[in-house]
Order: C-alpha cells, then sequence, then structure tokens
C-alpha cells in the first residue's frame, strides 16, 4: 500500500516546474499578459518538448499514454507556474473525448497531432455544465449553429470540440468559414477565454457520445480535476510567498511572521491546503480505477479545492499587505487564475448539486439508508 | 499510488471478519470497568492479536510484529460490527507506549499488563488551573524526602480520576531549573493518603473531568519515568499520539452517514430538509470536507508503512481540522432539525438519544483540549512553516 506520488511523477513536476522558473518567471508572465503572444508559445513549446501534449494520449497514437495522476501533477505544477499555455482543455479533455468518443478516423487523424504539439483542440462544454445566458448550440444536417460561451484552450485552435445540453460531443474544423471568434476579456490574462458563434458550421459526431452522456461526464471529471490541481499549486505558491514575505517584512522592530496574527493566518491556510494535495491525488486515483467513486470524488474536489484556494487567495494578498495590492509584486496572477479555475466547468455551489445528484439525494426512498449504495470511498 | 493491501492482508481480514462473526453476541453494556468480563474480553482480543498486537508477549501483549496495515484492518472490521471494541483511553494510549520506550524493567513488569488487561485505568495529571495552554508552567511540587516523593499542589481536567487506580503526572521537582527541564513524570497510586478528587460538571451536563488535589501525598522514589528533569521530554513522546486521535476520519464518516439519515427523514411543512437547497448544500461541503479529511488520513496511512515519505504538515493539522469539522457536522445536524434540535436529556420528540447536541458541545470542549487550537496554530506555524515564535514579554 503507497498512498503518494511515484517517483516518475514527482520528477516529472519537478522537471515542469524548473522549467517554468527558468523560462517564465513573472517578468515574462507580466509581458504575456500584457498581450506578448509570442512569448507565450515559447513556453508552450518548451513545456511540449518535455511531453504535456502526449500524456494522455494512446500509446498507438504516439501518446505516452499516462494516467491521470500524472496528468494532475503536471497541472498542479502549471498552475503553481501560472503558465499561460494551453493544456487541460487542448491536452486531457480533447484526448479523452477522442478517445472514448470518437471514431477510428476521428482518432487516427487527431490523436497523432495532438501528442505531437501539432494541433491545439479548444473544448466547449459549458451549455452541458450549465448553459449562460442564451448561449446553445444546435446540430442538423451535419452543422452546428448557435454560440458557445468559455470555450477552453481555444485561442488559436485547429479545431473545436462542443457538447450540446443532451452532452452529445462534435469535433468542428477551426477554419470554418462560419464560425466567427471573440476573445472574452477575463481578469486571468495566462489563458485566454474564447467566444464562438457559430453558423451552420460543418461537424461531425463523435459517434461514441450519441445519446450516452459517459463520455462526456469522463471529459468533464477530468477537466474538473486539471482545474482542481492546478489551483492547488496557485495556491500553494501563494502561501509560500506569504510565509517567506512574512520572514523579511519588519514592522515594529520585528517581522511581521512573529505575529500570532500573522502566524495564525498562515497556518490556517496550511491547515486547509493540506488535505487538498492528498484529495486530489485520490481523485485523481479514483478516476481511472474506482469507477463507482470516480464522479462524487471528481465533483466534491473541485468544489473543495474552489473554496479552499478562494480563502487562501485572500489571505495570503492580506499577509502581504498593500504590497499584496501591487501590479509589481504580482500576486495577483495567483489570485486571478484561481478565481477562473473557480467558476470553470462549473462553480463550488454547481458541482455540489451535482454530487447530490450522483448519491440519489434527490430522489424520496432511501430513507434511513444514508448513502450507503455509494460507499465509503476512502475506505480501501 | 497503490491502495492494495496484498492477498497476505485480505487473506487476514476474513481471519478478522470471522472472529467478529463468531463473537458479535459478546455484549459487555452494564459490566463495570475492570469488572471479570471486561477483564477476560481484553484477554480474549490479545490472545487473538486484536488488541496489543505489536506488545511483547513478556509483558502481556500479544508480541506480533509490528503492522500498521493489520492494526487498521482489525479497526476497520471491528468498526463495521457491534461487537465489543478493545479498552482506550490514556493509559493504553499514552502510558503504555511510554514505558514501552522509557520505563525500568520493574515499571513494565508492574504495569503493563495489567493496563492492558484493563485492570488498571490510569489518569493524565497533567493540566494546573494556571497551567494550560502554558503546560510546562506547571506548579505541582515533587520534594524528595529520603526514598519517597511528598507531592503537594493542584491538577485540573483530570479524566477517569473517579475511576483511576493510577495517575500519570507531571510534577516540578527541579525548581531552580529553566520550566522545561524542572519537571519530572511520576507515577502516583490514586489510593495515596493526601488525594482528593472534586468532579467538574461541564456544559454536557455530565461531569467527565475532575480536579485532584494532592497534600503531603508519599509514594516510593522509584515511581519515576526517566530521570528527574526529564518530564517534560517523557511526557511529549506521547502528547502527538494523544492530538491525532481526537478526530478519527472513519468516525467522522460514520457521523456523516447519520447525518444524511436525519436529514432524509426530518421534514419541514412535509418536506425533508435534504430537499431544501441551502440546507443541502451547507450537507455536500461538509461531506467535502470530510472526505478531503479521509484523503489526508490515508497519506497519514502510507507515511507509516512507507519510510521516507514527508507528511509534517499532514501530521500537525489533523487535531485543529478534525474537531473544528466534527463541531460543524454536529451543528449541522442541530441546525437541520430546528427547535427540535434542542431537545436534550430525556426529553420527548428527542432524535438519536440526544446525541448530536451532545457531540457539539463535546467538541467544542475537544477544540479546547488537547492543547487549544490556537495552540495548534502556534504549532503548525512554528514547526512545519517555520515561522519564529513570539517573543516574551516581561512581567506582563
Amino acid at each position: 500500500m503507497y498512498f503518494g506520488l511515484s517517483e516518475e511523477q514527482q520528477s516529472l513536476q519537478d522537471n515542469i516546474k524548473k522549467y517554468l522558473e527558468d523560462n517564465a518567471s513573472l517578468d515574462t508572465i507580466k509581458e504575456v499578459a500584457g498581450g506578448d503572444s509570442a512569448k507565450a508559445e515559447n513556453i508552450h513549446r518548451g513545456l511540449v518538448e518535455l511531453g504535456i501534449s502526449g500524456l494522455m494520449v494512446p500509446e498507438q497514437y504516439g501518446g505516452l499514454e499516462l494516467d491521470m495522476l500524472f496528468a494532475s501533477v503536471v497541472s498542479g505544477a502549471l498552475g503553481s507556474g501560472t503558465a499561460p499555455v494551453p493544456f487541460a482543455g487542448a491536452y486531457v479533455m480533447a484526448p479523452i473525448a477522442l478517445s472514448l468518443g470518437g471514431s477510428e478516423s476521428q482518432k487516427e487523424t487527431w490523436l497523432p497531432k495532438i501528442a505531437g504539439g501539432e494541433a491545439i483542440i479548444g473544448i466547449g462544454i459549458s451549455e452541458y455544465v450549465g448553459a449562460r445566458e442564451d448561449a446553445a448550440i444546435t446540430f442538423s444536417d451535419n452543422t452546428i449553429s448557435g454560440r458557445c460561451l468559455f470555450v477552453i484552450d481555444a485561442k488559436n485552435a485547429d479545431a473545436y470540440i462542443l457538447a450540446n445540453k443532451a452532452g452529445e460531443l462534435y469535433i468542428i474544423d477551426a477554419k470554418d468559414k462560419g464560425i466567427s471568434v471573440t476573445e472574452l476579456v477575463t481578469v486571468d490574462k495566462t489563458r485566454p477565454s474564447i467566444e464562438l458563434n457559430l453558423d451552420k458550421v460543418v461537424a461531425e459526431l463523435l459517434p461514441g457520445s450519441e445519446k450516452n452522456q459517459e463520455v462526456i461526464n469522463k471529459v468533464l471529471d477530468a477537466g474538473r480535476l486539471m482545474l482542481s490541481a492546478d489551483s492547488v499549486g496557485a495556491a500553494q505558491i501563494m502561501l509560500d510567498k506569504a510565509v517567506a514575505y512574512s520572514l523579511e517584512r519588519k514592522q515594529f522592530g520585528r517581522v511581521i511572521g512573529s505575529f500570532q496574527a500573522v502566524k495564525h493566518m498562515c497556518a490556517e491556510m496550511a491547515a486547509e491546503l493540506e488535505p487538498c494535495h492528498s484529495m486530489i491525488w485520490y481523485a485523481a486515483h479514483c478516476y481511472d480505477h474506482d469507477p463507482s467513486q470516480a464522479r462524487l470524488m471528481a465533483c466534491h474536489t473541485k468544489a473543495h479545492v474552489s473554496e479552499v484556494g478562494k480563502q487562501i487567495s485572500k489571505t495570503s494578498t492580506e499577509v502581504h499587505g498593500g504590497m499584496g495590492f501591487t501590479d509589481e509584486l504580482g500576486l495577483h496572477y495567483w489570485f486571478k487564475r484561481i478565481g477562473l479555475n473557480r467558476q470553470l466547468l462549473g462553480s463550488p455551489e454547481l458541482v455540489r448539486e451535482e454530487a447530490a445528484r450522483i448519491q440519489n439525494f434527490d430522489q424520496s426512498p432511501a430513507e434511513g439508508q444514508g448513502n450507503k449504495e455509494v460507499g465509503n470511498p476512502l475506505l480501501v | 499510488m497503490d491502495l492494495e493491501y496484498g492477498p497476505e492482508y485480505n487473506e487476514f481480514r476474513e481471519e478478522v471478519r470471522s472472529f467478529v462473526k463468531d463473537n458479535e453476541g459478546v455484549n459487555l453494556i452494564g459490566e463495570s470497568l475492570r469488572s471479570t468480563a471486561r477483564v477476560e474480553w481484553q484477554q480474549t482480543l490479545i490472545d487473538n492479536g486484536y488488541f496489543a498486537r505489536s506488545t511483547p508477549k513478556e509483558y502481556g501483549g500479544f508480541g506480533g510484529d509490528i503492522d500498521i496495515l493489520k492494526t487498521r484492518i482489525i479497526a476497520e472490521e471491528f468498526a463495521k460490527s457491534s461487537i465489543p471494541k478493545p479498552l482506550g483511553g490514556q493509559g493504553i494510549q499514552m502510558l503504555v507506549p511510554t514505558l514501552l520506550e522509557l520505563g525500568t524493567e520493574e515499571q513494565k513488569q508492574a504495569y503493563v499488563k495489567p493496563t492492558l488487561r484493563g485492570e488498571i485505568i490510569w489518569c493524565q495529571g497533567y493540566s494546573e488551573p494556571n497551567s494550560g495552554s502554558d503546560l510546562a508552567s506547571l506548579q505541582t511540587k515533587g520534594e524528595l524526602d529520603g526514598d519517597e516523593w511528598v507531592i503537594n499542589g493542584q491538577k485540573i481536567w483530570t479524566s477517569t480520576a473517579k475511576f483511576a487506580q493510577m495517575c500519570f503526572c507531571l510534577v516540578r521537582t527541579e525548581p531552580d531549573a529553566p520550566k522545561h527541564q524542572g519537571i519530572s513524570y511520576l507515577l502516583i497510586p490514586m489510593d495515596t493518603p493526601g488525594i482528593e478528587i472534586r468532579p467538574i460538571k461541564q456544559m454536557t451536563g455530565d461531569a467527565d473531568f475532575n480536579e485532584v488535589f494532592f497534600t503531603d501525598v508519599r509514594i516510593p522514589a522509584a515511581n519515576i519515568v526517566g530521570k528527574r528533569g526529564e518530564g517534560w521530554k517523557v511526557a511529549n513522546a506521547t502528547l502527538t499520539h494523544e492530538r491525532g486521535s481526537l478526530a478519527d476520519p472513519d468516525v467522522m464518516q460514520n457521523r456523516l452517514y447519520a447525518l444524511i439519515d436525519l436529514m432524509k427523514s426530518e421534514t419541514i411543512d412535509g418536506e425533508r430538509v435534504i430537499d431544501k437547497p441551502v440546507f443541502r448544500d451547507r450537507l455536500l461541503r461538509v461531506q467535502g470536507k470530510v472526505l478531503a479529511q479521509q484523503a489526508n488520513a490515508l497519506r497519514l496511512l502510507s507515511s507509516s508503512i512507507n519510510k521516507g515519505q514527508d507528511t509534517t504538515m499532514a501530521r500537525f493539522i489533523t487535531k485543529l481540522i478534525g474537531t473544528e469539522l466534527r463541531h460543524e457536522l454536529e451543528g449541522l445536524a442541530i441546525d437541520a432539525m430546528g427547535e427540535i434540535g434542542t431537545l436534550y436529556e430525556d426529553s420527548p420528540h428527542l432524535r438519536d438519544s440526544g446525541s448530536w447536541q451532545m457531540s457539539y458541545m463535546y467538541f467544542l470542549g475537544l477544540i479546547i483540549g488537547g492543547g487549544t487550537n490556537q495552540i495548534q496554530k502556534n504549532i503548525i506555524s512554528e514547526r512545519a512553516l517555520g515561522m519564529p515564535k513570539e517573543p516574551k514579554v516581561q512581567g506582563v
């Protein structure tokens, strides 16, 4: 019995963190946020060299065929470096959607390109998760029309995979004339958000997803785990920075980290954050090895980590005092990263409702049963 | 990541299951502490290796290897059944490990076996009225007079003092040494003349704690564990153990199931409480926190069998987070019941024997006890995050 990261997982995480420290300093992130997309692409290329694009692609299509724990580890490292690169959508959700739902020819067309870092596929499934405004797509005569909000990893994409309300997945070519792309400006300048307006765009169904929500749910669970890991990576940096700052900054003749008011803020952050690492590892393990718990754990992890991340991003900023509020210190990049992750693919309230449905809390019988039919996810 | 225990352990689990099944009829309800039936049951558990598993045979244990997974399997299987659980308490959890590590041969021979069998109940004499969070400032005095310690002073928050035959006690024996170096760890028979016990009635209505007064209490000089002035070190060998045991995530899981049951059966205007979105969301929030704690516990279990896994932080936070979470969970049940949630003792319409209010208050006690949660935050920030101690302020 071993609960934790393997040596390979640990070293992959270390390599990515090291790469980002060397190549994506805060100054570089600031330049990317200011619009220097060439710098972002350089970082992206370097990470593709380290293997992030092929993680989830099956070996027969040229990928590494690693598991969700590897992907979580990478996502955590990207969050800690506020890496301005595609990942959750293009390199995790897209290959999973194609592997589980795609036809043989769709897999052959796209998976080798994803693995080689030659294709970016944006993911638009927010209508399935919870449609905002009137954003919806309809499929007829092999075309899609409508509107998609907050398509993930969609900037400069080669194709998009989109879901309708029923959770059926379609792939469209980004060069289709019927697509108009609008960049949405969010607080997080490290990862672009995209709106697509579609007018009779030629679309192919991913056949495995037809009248079958299992495919989209696997895609969604994976996406939620990636966003959770990203937030925990970012929150850990915010805690580390708060502690380090408190040991440098002096007031009243001593470092502020010697005052209990400050120490207790840091202790509270640490106490909330530490179990989140284990929670992600466990949820990632369930994703691959325990289907009965996978969905519940993915929902709970997304919700819980989002709550903890929000609290830490606030508290860390407070520990930094006025400096925490400045662009110069740049703490806000992590704050905003956590802020976007919290809302993408379902805010905590929405995801908890899903966790309740998964456990059949909304059905009237089962009185006196508790949720024992779901079992204890952590009693192995 | 490998959450399988392995075939050897599956076999062991089957063994435990069949023992549990064979003994489900054993009922000790109503049997007092130290009764023959209880002592015999303890001995049966020891003989089968389900209690005191790794304690050497010569001291009354089973004499097996230390195997944390087997210990875990035993706990899991016992938890699923109504079979009487092995005796716990501060003697077994704190004193026995301390004696095994630091006691003299005579002390081990005299105390370990009868403690494991439940023939000697212990109480812990640590806190004093003026030494709570600052425990090392304790003032109960011990002076050597010939071959006897003479003890004078007062302890407080001493649980089980009313039933205990023995007390493991921190006493200031070196008044001129710095405060942490002036304490000794003494073993005091509770029937020694000069000991007076006064119960403290607490907010739950029970009296689980006591004040213990020592007036010229004389015990043999040999009743010291470790050397003179080493008591603080001796005590700290087991304090961390107590903190870990205050908020068991498996118990928390059982309480969560009970809470879900409650919210499915309680109704407001005929609608189940669990169908009301605000209540349901609070329930799900608590469930998420419980799952996070269980994952943390799994990591701790792993680190205890895989050397080199660093879980310093994961260990330091369990008391703080676990006690706060239990208090929140119990409090949610009370809110789910509304006015009915305030019923207590033997009131009509009482739910679950009043256990929600009882635990809600009891866990507030545990947030304070075992090192207050504010002290826990000092420990986390100083020992796990490397932040400095608050400077001493003189004479305030």
